[in-house]
This record gives structure tokens, C-alpha cells and sequence, in this order.
């Protein structure tokens, strides 16, 4: 990190910055999620933090309008020192918040839901007339059109957004913060929601723009900061940097845990995607049209910041979610994924899940550990006769289990809850490699998992694809996938954005895509 | 900073102590209620345990009355175990009272033994089947089961009522009960059972029916944590998410869940039924059905803690019924202020003592580790 | 035609009564539904009012202190459920049933204690009691044909509560639709976070919430015991908590239609005595505990979304844990 990389950029006017930080710290016990973050925010200008998953920008944000308390720092609005007690203190300050999940009323008017908290005086007649009036100043102002009366509920997402912008400006925010606002947005909806904060800079407001996405930052903004791991690495122009070095910054050079492995032999094919797309639970398509392949005996990763779609893609392909359209076949089979489907199905034909939240989905952790290690096949012959169940060759199994994967302690009837999350990760990952599936499917498998343990789940599955399985990795931790992956897939706004083999790979490719960048475009 | 406080408290603490501490409340504040009325409580405890354990007939209506406690008792908890309130019970009971009903009335005059065991099996039965319609909206509708279920009691109480006035009344009497079923339907006495071995035993409701409720509880245990229903059961109530990865379908372990439960509740007929009353009559549930819910919540949903808690009901219902001889003013309503009580404390408030009781735990084994001489 | 008229007139009496306290009571449970606590201890609430009621206005011969007493009692057992679920996240279900058979337990107990009537309170009459309105002119008009009789039977003649009751329905409907504190109080039960977000504190609200639901019950249960009986009879309420719940929902938690509901089920009760034995043409004798299972069932229906969705607050029955 040098001094010119780092330096807050010079203020263009006399006028002091809306907005500066200075050595903000943050500890969540022992994670250092804000590590003596400094930088300052032009008014009237739109800045943007960059930086991937866990690089400590919500956390920051979430300090800045009162959500949290900063161990250690200033915050200063307008050159003075404040201390912001809570989201209505940092409104008073002039801090306006923009949610990424919308703090929206459904059932209430646009109008009902600006007032919410804001009315004036006791009845509501008066109050919404009152609303209604500056509601439109606003829209006009700002070309944030909306009907003030249309119900939530009725509303498109890209329209709801505009609410919750104009419930900031309606309490007189002078520094909007907008955290990944385009997550849910049409590409005809984000290139609105440019126009409208574009204008709201000209007319003197400040805009911090939280984010991942390169495009934003480049298309945006005037100043950028990128985070890394809980501390900034660099505060820049944005028209004197690059895509490129914005993403070398974003991903850093740090070291790669690489395992060693022979060449990958990749057999026939086991899983072959036609176009697939896949909704979320509220209907947002979040999978758009992704076509590709595994192959018996090599390690597929898909790449990507989380929120792009890998999710939703691993569910359906798990059995849990259906697809919206698209065709899926299964070694050979094509599967009729449209319905929704039984996991117990995909794992008779020969499918195996490690999913991305273990403790929500992979485990039971109030259950015992033996328990929780045969979820999804207790239905076996071996842990289970005719009416009981083997209680003593499921502990038996279990305990064998268990040694060979290395838990610790290796009791099988404590409670799930009382493993580490590397030891759970493991009983989760034995449990499923064990039934030799011809597919395994991982989401995340070493969140939360010590060094130690991120060695062995590596190994393991190396160890699997050369016994001649497939495995299809979805990981945001580019260490993991470039160490272990022979094909990346990279997945960005539920497309896919470019293949490379582990050799073509590189951070900073990697890191391009990730952000959205085709390979191959103009820098 | 010192390394010597444990963050860890051990299971005993949570399993053990927060849960009779929450029962030790509600029995000071009940203690404070009967001062409040001018009683003594000391008095009052003292002859509600006689008057359930002070002769053998007393112990025989105590668990007489443990007996139905059980079968409500079991009936919350595996319906708890799936993650839902089943509020049923007393409905599910009166039901299944007449199915039993049934099968004494138009069976009785099959041997014993069978006529028995088909009364247990129409218990269940119908009790099961009052559970079914509450379990199937729940599942498949989203329609909250606590709401349908209580409307479900009230439907119990007025169809039962409708026939026992105008179906299945005497012929010739006024009350609105059923004929006096043929003795061979009628369950053994336990007294007669103990006093045919030779041992005097004093004479009271206790029937058959209370080796059925181990047997079910026995039965319950093993079907909860040694099967592979149970244990998709169980997998649904702690964490659909998980069910749902694993391939186990929530809404029909939702309906597999409450039809069991409702068969438990169900064969509270066979003890009052075939076992004491010999006929059907109105209300004969009198409020078991809730009492469940307390003595599922104070066992912790598992058959053990259920006997016991049931036991303790049993007692308190025996106890109460003789001491409200000696003493007037307490009848069988302060048992059920008691009741009230137990549920407040061992299941709405259940939390709020823990956290002073842990921190007391850990100041008191910090002081403990922190006196012990440093090496 | 005559006589006719005279049963309409009577029925419709019959249900004013019945139906003031589960309009007051199904009003109450609305409040604290919208602000998003299940409260099914209505029930509760109901009897204990008016065990309290009738206890007060007995010892002080005062009907008015009766009803303080009443409402008291009421927003205490209300303050219970708020402390338990509100305050302690604890399970909104299992307070509600705790409360309920509590008082069903205390009230008789309480009531043998101190009256020994077997678990009754001392009948109450005179100043101690409650009594029905006539207004001015009805005595006059009672022979006018229709019109006379309308008023004086079916206008005048109730008790005070009868007219307070089917006040509260506008009330409540200004109250919720059109101040500030019902704007809140529905985004309460909505969406919590929105609400937490703007800086208004979500318990608070709640706990205002179930205050009004104490008070409420309170007039309700105190109407039992003091206005349209004369003392409190153990297990007086007999379910009509449950009624008033069960109309809160067929009436999809709108002060109106919910209204609307406790009329209709009022009105069955109506009918029920005189419909007994008699033989309707094409279906036979109604069995009276039909009738009485209607509302219960019709209830089941609902739910089951045979008739429309009945879609609770969104936010109904989660205790409000702020997230990470």
C-alpha cells in the first residue's frame, strides 16, 4: 500500500468533505471486520466502495448510520465531529440509509410508508396532505416519479427502491447510502436508478454506492475506495484508475493454499445444463439461461461474488428448487426439474449435497451429532431395519466416520451444536462423500472453517474426482477454486460470464469477471 | 483477563435446574394465592400429599388420574416434536370416548379380551380421525392449527352433546348418557388384580388403563427416537429447511404427527370410559385435555418427564379433591390456578430465569475456582 | 303480522345482547392482532373482568367502581401476556392458554374465598348493578304500530354497554384507519422492521396495543357479570372469548365486517331457542347443537380458505428479534 494509493483524494473546493472517517475500527469478537478504515467524501460527489464478500463495506456502512457503534474513530459530517447513536440520529445529521431488503410496508400507499415515523401530529389527514405536497416536490426535483398512492404490494421492485430513496430525502438526507442497490434491478431499472442518483448529486446530495460491480463504479462514480478484508487498500479517482487495477486491488495477490494434484482425466459427461433458468422465492429471476457441464473425474468451480445466482443454481440442481425453464440430464437422464422435486430422489440416482449454509440447511444442530450425520439417509438399510433404527451401528458408523474425517472430539452423541463450524462442515462432507455419489454438489464448504481443516476438505476432494467422481464447487473464495477447480466457470448476474481451465486462470481475470467484465472487452 | 470462569454451563444447569426453578415460581406464587385467601400454605401441602399417597386407595386415584394425564401428556408432546400446538386434546378425548363407547355398545357381546382391544384400537381411531381435518389444513392449507383446533373442541362438545341427547341416550331415561355397558367390556380394577394376588389394596378407579398408558408411553419413546418416522417427525419440527434438504416431505409428517397425537389423546376413553364410568356420559375429559399441555411442558416432551409431571398433576388433582374436605376453600379450581401457573412459568416464561440463574452459576463456580490455590 | 313483528323485535334484542360483548372483546383481540401478538386469552380476560367487576360492585355497592375494577383486572392479565411474549419473546400461544385457564382456576377459587357462595359472587342490585336505558318518550310510543315498537323495544331499553359497544366499532375504525397511532400500529404488525428502522420502538407499541385490548375486555367481561347478569358465575363466559376470536377472523381483522360477524354469530344464538323443536320445511328439526356449532364451524371454513383467504398481519405471533 503505498501513500498516493491511500491518501484520500484533495478536496476540489475549500468546502469540507460531507462526509470523513478516520480510523474507524470494528471487532465482532474475533473477526477485525473494520480494521482503522480512513477516507473522505467530496460533497456533492458519488463515491464508491468496492470490495468482495466479507470485505467489511456493510459493516463500515452499518456504522456510519447508527446501526452499530465503532469500537475506535471519528465519523465527522460536514468537518465536525458527531457521534451517531442510531438510525434517527444519523438522519439528523443528514445520513440517509437506503436498505438492500426494502424496510417497506406492503399493504401501505408509497405515500404511507414515506410518513411512516415522520407524520405530523396526531391525525392522519392532515400529515398525509402535508406529505403529499413535499412528496411531489421531491419527485419532481428529482425525477424519482412514483404514484403516491399506488400500494407496495403493487409496485415493481425498481419502483419500490425509488420509496425507499424518497423516504430519505423526506427526512432531509443530504448523504444517501445506498448498499448494492442493483442486486434485484432490470438492467433498464439500474440505468434509471443511475439517472436519478446522477441528479441528485447535480442538485448537491452525496451518494456513497456500496458494491461489487465494476460497471457501477466506472459508470458512476467520482471517487472510489476499495476494501479488502476489512481495511482499505486504496482511495482513488475513478478517472485515474482502471477496471483492471479495480480488480487486482478488489481480489489482492494473497497467497494461494495450493494442493498438489495430477492433471485432471475427465471422463463422460454426469451433468449437462441447456439454458436453465431458475426464480428465487419472490419471483426474481436470478439464474438466466446457463448452459455448461461436469464431467466424471474433474472438479467444476463456479466462481462469483454471492448474490449472482449460484445459489438458486445449486438448489435446483439439488432437488429443492425448481427450475423455471431449461433442460437438466443426469448422467444421460434428463430429469424433469420443473416440479418440485425429492432430494431423496437425486441422491438414490447418484447425487451428493454439501449445501452453502450448513447450519440452516446441512445440519440439525439441536440434534445429536449422530443424528444430524445421517440426515437425507436414514432411510438405509444399514442404519435402519424394518421398524427401528440401528441406534448401535449408527453410532458405530458414525464414530468410524468420524475418525477417518478427523472430528474433533469425536463423540458422536454430543450435540451438533457444540462442533466447531470446520468440524461440522466435516460430518456434513463425510456424511454425503460417503454414500459415492457420482456427482457431489459443494456450496461454500470452508465458511467458518479453520486452516487445518480447509486442508483437509481440499484434499478430500481432490481425492474424490480422482477416483473417477465429479464435483461441481461453488465458492466465493477464489483461493479455493483456482487451488482446487480444473474448469471456472464464472457467474455474474446469473450469467455466465467466461470459462477458464485452472492454467488460463489468474486473479486478475478472475477478478474482471467476478465483477462483471466479459473477457475479452476493452479496458 | 482470567482464564478461570467457565462460558460453558453443563446441561444439568439448563435441562435440570432452569426448569424446576420456573416450577418452584409458580408453586411459591400459588402458596401466596392460598395466604392470599387465608389459608395456610404449609397446611395445605402437607395434606394434599397425604391425600394422595397417605393409603392405597388414595395412590389408586392418583394414578387414576396420572393415567389420563399420560395420554394427554403424549399427545402434546409428539404434536411439540413436529413443531406444532395441538390444543385438540380435549376434543380428540371426548372423541375417542365414543368410539370406545361404540365398540362396548354394539360389540359387547364379543369375548373380553377382544372387545377390549377393539375399544383401544377405536380410541385411537377416532381420536386420530378428529386430528386428522386440524393436522390436513395445516399442512396443506397453512391454516394455523392452535385456531382450528380450539374450534375443533367446541365441535367435539357439541356433537357429543347431540348424541347422547338424541342418539344414543338410554331409551327411557332423562340423562343424557348412554346405557350401562355389559360387564365384559369393562376394564379390570387394578385393586381387583392386587387383591385376587392375595396383597390388600384399597378399592378406587384405577383400571387397566394405566398399564396401557406405560405401554404407550414406552412405545412413544421408542417410536420418537428409534424410528425413522420419528425421526423425520422430529427433523420437521426442529428445522424444515433441513427436512426439506433431505427429502422429507414436512406436510405429511405435519399430518402423521397430529393424527398420532390425536389417537393418544384419544385413549383417555379407555379409562373413563371402559374403565370407570361404564357408559358414555357428558364432559367426561373435564379438562384433561389442557392439563396435557401443562404436563407436556413441564416434561419436556419426553415420556419420562411426562410420567412424572403427570404424576404431579395427578397428585394435585387427588390431593386437591381431599383436601378441599378438610379445608373448604380450596377446591379443585386452585388446582387448576396451579395449571395456569405451570404453563405461565414452564412454558411462555420459561426464559426469563435462566439468565439470572446462569450468571449465578457462573459467579458462584468462578468464586469457587477462583479460592482454589493458584499453582 | 303481528306477531311476527314481535318475534323480529324480540330476536333482535336478543342479539344486541348477546353480541355487545363479543364486539367489545373480538375489538380488543384486533388491536393487539394488528400489532402483530396472538393473544387467544380473550377468553381469559372476559372472565376475569368480570369476576373482578362483580366482586368490586358487590363489596362497594358501586357499579361504576365495578367496572374500573373490571378493566383493571383485565389490562393486568393483558400487562401479563405483554411482559411474557413482548418483553420475552416468550410463545404468544402458549401465554394465551396459560392466562386462560389461570383465571378460570382464580376467579372461583378467589370467589368461595371470600363470598363462600360455591364459587359465585353475592348478587348485586341496585346501584351495584347496571341498568337498561330507557329513553325519553318510549313509554309513550310503546303502542304506535311498528315504529313505536322499534323504539321502544328495540332502540331503547339497553343496557349502556349495548350502545358503547356499537360505538367502539366507528371508534376503532377512526382510531386505526385514521391517526398516527393506528398508521403504526398496522405497520407494526406488517413490518416490524420498517418500523424499527424509523426509529419508533416496537415493543412499546405492542405493549400499547395490548392495553387497549385490556380495556376492552375489561368493559366486556364487566358487562357479563354486572349488566346482563347479576353476579359472576364460574366459567361465565363459556367460550364466547373464543367466538369473539373466531369473529376477529371471519371478519378479517377490519373493525366492520368484523362486526358484522359478531352479529351473525349473535344472531344464531338468537334463533337457536326458538328454532328448538321446530320442524323447518324440506330439512326437518336443526338439532340446537348445530346451531351452536355454527360459528366454530364456519370459522373452520374460513380458515380452511373455502370462503376468500383470511390473511393474519404478516408479522402475527413472531416475536420481533432485531437481526444482525
Amino acid at each position: 500500500m503505498t501513500t498516493s494509493e491511500t491518501a484520500p483524494p484533495a478536496p476540489s473546493s475549500d468546502a469540507p468533505p460531507a462526509l470523513e472517517l478516520s480510523g474507524i475500527d470494528k471487532w465482532f469478537g474475533p473477526v477485525h471486520a473494520n480494521d482503522h478504515i480512513s477516507f473522505a467524501v467530496p460533497k456533492g460527489s458519488i463515491h464508491g466502495i468496492i470490495g468482495e464478500n466479507g470485505a467489511g463495506k456493510s459493516t463500515l456502512m452499518s456504522i456510519v448510520y447508527g446501526y452499530y457503534q465503532a469500537d475506535a474513530g471519528d465519523i465527522l459530517v460536514g468537518g465536525k465531529p458527531v457521534k451517531i447513536t442510531g438510525p434517527q440520529n444519523a438522519l439528523s445529521h443528514g445520513i440517509g440509509m437506503v436498505h438492500q431488503h426494502f424496510m417497506l410496508v406492503e399493504p401501505f400507499t408509497v405515500l404511507e410508508n414515506v410518513i411512516l415515523g415522520a407524520e405530523s401530529g396526531r391525525l392522519l389527514a392532515p400529515s398525509l396532505e402535508k406529505a403529499r405536497a413535499e412528496l411531489e416536490r421531491l419527485e419532481r426535483d428529482y425525477s424519482l416519479e412514483v404514484d403516491p398512492d399506488a400500494t407496495i404490494e403493487s409496485l415493481q421492485v425498481g419502483l419500490r427502491q425509488r420509496v425507499e430513496i424518497l423516504k430519505a430525502l423526506y427526512r432531509g438526507a443530504d448523504i444517501l447510502i445506498l448498499d448494492e442497490p442493483t442486486g434485484v434491478l432490470t438492467p433498464q431499472e439500474v440505468d434509471q436508478l443511475f439517472d436519478i442518483l446522477r441528479a441528485l448529486r447535480d442538485q448537491g446530495k452525496t451518494i456513497i454506492l456500496i458494491t461489487h460491480k465494476l460497471r457501477e463504479i466506472m459508470a458512476l462514480t467520482d471517487n472510489v475506495t476499495v476494501m479488502r478484508q476489512g481495511a482499505v487498500v486504496a482511495n482513488v479517482k475513478t478517472a485515474e484508475t482502471s477496471r483492471e487495477q479495480l480488480a487486482e486491488l478488489m481480489v489482492g495477490r494473497s497467497v494461494l493454499l495450493r494442493v498438489d494434484k495430477t492433471p485432471a482425466i475427465p471422463g463422460a459427461e454426469v451433468l449437462a445444463l441447456d439454458n436453465v433458468s431458475v426464480k428465487d422465492g419472490q419471483g426474481v429471476r436470478r439464474v438466466k439461461g446457463v448452459s455448461f457441464d461436469v464431467r466424471a473425474g474433474e472438479i467444476l468451480g463456479i466462481a462469483g461474488v454471492s448474490g449472482n445466482g449460484q445459489s438458486e443454481l445449486l438448489e435446483a440442481l439439488a432437488g429443492i428448487r425448481p427450475i423455471e425453464s431449461g433442460t437438466i440430464r443426469f448422467k444421460g437422464t434428463e430429469i424433469d426439474a420443473t416440479r418440485m422435486r425429492d432430494a431423496r430422489e437425486m441422491r438414490q440416482m447418484g447425487l451428493g449435497h454439501v449445501p452453502e449454509d450448513r447450519q440452516r440447511m446441512g445440519l440439525v444442530v439441536s440434534f445429536l451429532a449422530n443424528e444430524s450425520s445421517i440426515l437425507g439417509h436414514h432411510h438405509d438399510p444399514k442404519y435402519t431395519g424394518k421398524f427401528l433404527m440401528r441406534q448401535k451401528a449408527i453410532v458405530e458408523d458414525v464414530a468410524e466416520k468420524m475418525d477417518r474425517f478427523d472430528v474433533r472430539p469425536s463423540n458422536p452423541l454430543l450435540r451438533t451444536s457444540s462442533f466447531s463450524g470446520g468440524n461440522q462442515q466435516k460430518i456434513v462432507l463425510v456424511r454425503e462423500m460417503d454414500q459415492h455419489p457420482d456427482l457431489l454438489l459443494v456450496g461454500q464448504p470452508t465458511r467458518g472453517v479453520d486452516i487445518g481443516a480447509i486442508e483437509f476438505i481440499h484434499k478430500r476432494l481432490i481425492a474424490m474426482r480422482d477416483e473417477g467422481k465429479a464435483v461441481l464447487l461453488v465458492s466465493v473464495e477464489l483461493d479455493e477454486i483456482m487451488s482446487l477447480a480444473d474448469r471456472i466457470i464464472v457467474m455474474f448476474d446469473g450469467n455466465i460470464v467466461g470459462e477458464l481451465t485452472q492454467e488460463e486462470a489468474d486473479e486478475r481475470k478472475l477478478g474482471l469477471m467476478m465483477a462483471g467484465e466479459q473477457l475479452g472487452t476493452a479496458a | 483477563m482470567s482464564t478461570t470462569a467457565p462460558t460453558q454451563v453443563p446441561r444439568w444447569v439448563t435441562h435440570v435446574l432452569v426448569p424446576i426453578s420456573n416450577l418452584v415460581v409458580a408453586f411459591i406464587i400459588a402458596g401466596i394465592i392460598i395466604a392470599l385467601i387465608g389459608e395456610d400454605p404449609w397446611q395445605a401441602m402437607k395434606l394434599l400429599i397425604l391425600g394422595a399417597f397417605g393409603a392405597t386407595d388414595l395412590i389408586g386415584f392418583t394414578l387414576y388420574y396420572t393415567t389420563n394425564f399420560m395420554f394427554t401428556g403424549l399427545a402434546v408432546a409428539i404434536a411439540f416434536h413436529c413443531g406444532l400446538f395441538n390444543i385438540g386434546g380435549e376434543g380428540q378425548a371426548y372423541v375417542g370416548g365414543l368410539g370406545v363407547g361404540l365398540v362396548a355398545l354394539y360389540f359387547g357381546g364379543l369375548p373380553a379380551p377382544i372387545v377390549i382391544v377393539l375399544a383401544i384400537l377405536a380410541s385411537m381411531l377416532f381420536g386420530a380421525a378428529w386430528a386428522f381435518i386440524p393436522g390436513y389444513l395445516q399442512a396443506k392449507r397453512g391454516s394455523h392449527v392452535v385456531i382450528t383446533t380450539i374450534m375443533f373442541n367446541f365441535l367435539a362438545a357439541a356433537l357429543m352433546t347431540y348424541l347422547l341427547v338424541e342418539v344414543l341416550i338410554e331409551p327411557g331415561q332423562q340423562a343424557p348418557r348412554t346405557a350401562e355397558f355389559a360387564s365384559n367390556t369393562w376394564l379390570p380394577y387394578i385393586h381387583d388384580i392386587i387383591r385376587g394376588l392375595g396383597i390388600p389394596f384399597g378399592q378406587s378407579s384405577l383400571n387397566l388403563s394405566f398399564v396401557v398408558a406405560i405401554v404407550a408411553s414406552v412405545l412413544v419413546w421408542v417410536f420418537i427416537w428409534h424410528t425413522r418416522w420419528g425421526y423425520e417427525i422430529r427433523t420437521v419440527g426442529a428445522n424444515q429447511a433441513a427436512a426439506i434438504y433431505a427429502g422429507i416431505s414436512p406436510s405429511r409428517n405435519i399430518i402423521l404427527a397430529m393424527m398420532i397425537s390425536g389417537g393418544l389423546a384419544g385413549m383417555v376413553g379407555i379409562n373413563e370410559i371402559i374403565g370407570v364410568h361404564h357408559r358414555i356420559i357428558l364432559d367426561f375429559t373435564a379438562g384433561f385435555g389442557f392439563v396435557g399441555i401443562a404436563v407436556a411442558l413441564m416434561g419436556r416432551n419426553h415420556p419420562l418427564g411426562i410420567f412424572f409431571a403427570a404424576l404431579l398433576f395427578g397428585m394435585l388433582y387427588q390431593g386437591g379433591s381431599e383436601l378441599s374436605f378438610d379445608i373448604p376453600t380450596i377446591t379443585r379450581d386452585m388446582v387448576v390456578v396451579i395449571q395456569g401457573l405451570v404453563i405461565l412459568f414452564s412454558g411462555a416464561m420459561e426464559h426469563v430465569f435462566r439468565p439470572h440463574i446462569v450468571n449465578l452459576y457462573l459467579r458462584i463456580v468462578g468464586r469457587r475456582m477462583a479460592a482454589e490455590p493458584a499453582e | 303480522m303481528e306477531e311476527f313483528f314481535t318475534m323480529v323485535v324480540l330476536i333482535a334484542d336478543a342479539t344486541s345482547r348477546v353480541a355487545t360483548p363479543l364486539i367489545l372483546a373480538a375489538l380488543a383481540g384486533l388491536f393487539a392482532e394488528r400489532s402483530g401478538v396472538v393473544d387467544i386469552a380473550l377468553e381469559g380476560k372476559l372472565l376475569g373482568a368480570a369476576f373482578a367487576a362483580a366482586t368490586v360492585a358487590a363489596v362497594s355497592n358501586s357499579a361504576w367502581l365495578g367496572l374500573a375494577a373490571g378493566i383493571g383486572f383485565s389490562v393486568s392479565l393483558a400487562m401479563i401476556h405483554a411482559y411474557a411474549c413482548v418483553t420475552h419473546k416468550g410463545d404468544q400461544v402458549v401465554s394465551g392458554m396459560a392466562i386462560n385457564i389461570l383465571v378460570a382456576g382464580l376467579g372461583p377459587t378467589l370467589a368461595l374465598a371470600w363470598f363462600r357462595l360455591g364459587g359465585q359472587t353475592p348478587r348485586v342490585e341496585g346501584s351495584g348493578r347496571f341498568h337498561p336505558w330507557h329513553w325519553p318518550g318510549a313509554e309513550a310510543l310503546e303502542d304506535t304500530p311498528i315504529l313505536g315498537g322499534l323504539y321502544s323495544e328495540l332502540v331503547s331499553g339497553h343496557n349502556m354497554f349495548v350502545y358503547i359497544a356499537l360505538l367502539t366499532v366507528p371508534i376503532t375504525a377512526w382510531v386505526v384507519y385514521k391517526t398516527r397511532f393506528g398508521l403504526r400500529l398496522r405497520a407494526v404488525g406488517e413490518s416490524p422492521e420498517a418500523v424499527d428502522t424509523a426509529g419508533i420502538s416496537v415493543d412499546w407499541m405492542r405493549y400499547q396495543a395490548l392495553i387497549i385490548t385490556g380495556v376492552l375486555c375489561g368493559v366486556a367481561g364487566t358487562y357479563l357479570s354486572i349488566a346482563q347478569n347479576a353476579a359472576f358465575l364460574r366459567n361465565m363466559s363459556a367460550g364466547q372469548g373464543f367466538i369473539a376470536l373466531a369473529a376477529l377472523i371471519f371478519g378479517k381483522w377490519r373493525p366492520w365486517p368484523t362486526m358484522f360477524a359478531c352479529f351473525l354469530f349473535a344472531f344464531t344464538d338468537a334463533v337457536q331457542t326458538r328454532l328448538q323443536g321446530v320442524d323447518i320445511p324440506g330439512i326437518g328439526v336443526i338439532p340446537v347443537q348445530f346451531i351452536q356449532a355454527l360459528p366454530f364451524a364456519l370459522t373452520v371454513i374460513l380458515l380452511a380458505g373455502f370462503v376468500g383467504k383470511a390473511i393474519a398481519p404478516r408479522a402475527s405471533g413472531l416475536p420481533y428479534i432485531k437481526e444482525r
